[in-house]
């Protein structure tokens, strides 16, 4: 026996109800810092060449911040763009960009992720 | 079925032009703005990993003109998108629907994206002594 609000709380009606929009708020205030961070960090490496880049990117704080802020920007992305797709298009086409942003997203930040990961392990 | 002819989603339509909703659309414009701008991220740290060759390279394009005002959308659109986003969390948290306030932080957005947009670039070119 469970209570209206027990069946309700957490549960939409495909049993994912509300993670969407939570997800989409956490990533946000992730992003927050981070974003800020990020901009600091490439006003600062304005005019920088290709090694300064590259330590920057191999100290440890900085793969750890950046390879955060790329999981954090491609799955907001991915939230925010559905809602896009989802409120003006319908049947065929609705699908299809569904499934390319996701497949797109996964990958585009999968590959930000390992070019940080290749710095930071020195190659 | 009959469902296919219910109407679209945001009904532009029935709206009069207001300041709220041209800043509604506008979170969202800059919102895909931005994803096209994560491509551009992860197109920047790509080129970082492949070898300096490459990376003058897209640094070089990054520094023309049409890049520049490419970065420039972006650093606008993020701050933008930012400040807004702020204000949607604080919605979110039930505050700030009284119409003055709701007024009010609209006009703070606008204004403070201008501000730091102008204020990172300013912070930029005088970083290159260009300024």
């Amino acid at each position: 026996m469970r209570t209206a609000l027990g069946k309700v709380r957490g549960l939409g009606s495909a049993k994912s109800g509300v993670h969407h929009w939570w997800a989409q708020r956490l990533t946000a205030i992730a992003l927050l810092p981070l974003m800020v961070w990020f901009v600091a960090s490439m006003v600062s490496l304005v005019g920088a060449d290709h090694r300064t880049v590259v330590e920057w990117i191999a100290n440890p704080l900085t793969s750890a911040l950046l390879v955060a802020l790329v999981l954090a920007v491609f799955y907001h992305l991915r939230l925010g763009l559905q809602v896009v797709i989802e409120d003006y298009l319908h049947g065929g086409t609705r699908m299809v960009l569904l499934v390319f942003v996701n497949f797109a997203s996964i990958l585009l930040g999968l590959m930000a992720i390992i070019a940080v990961l290749k710095i930071a392990f020195g190659s | 079925m009959a469902r296919r002819d219910r109407p679209l989603s945001p009904h532009l339509q029935v709206y009069r032009f207001q300041l709220h909703m041209a800043m509604s659309i506008f979170h969202r414009a800059t919102g895909v703005a931005l994803s096209v701008g994560a491509l551009f991220l992860t197109w920047w740290l790509v080129a970082a990993a492949t070898g300096p060759v490459y990376f003058e390279q897209v640094q070089g394009y990054i520094a023309t003109p049409v890049g520049r005002l490419f970065l420039f959308g972006f650093s606008f659109a993020l701050f933008y998108h930012m400040l807004n986003g702020i204000r949607h969390l604080n919605w979110d948290m039930g505050r700030g629907y009284a119409k003055e306030k709701f007024k009010r932080s609209g006009q703070m957005v606008i204004i403070l994206a201008v501000v730091l947009t102008l204020a990172v670039w300013a912070w930029a070119y005088r970083a290159l002594g260009l300024m």
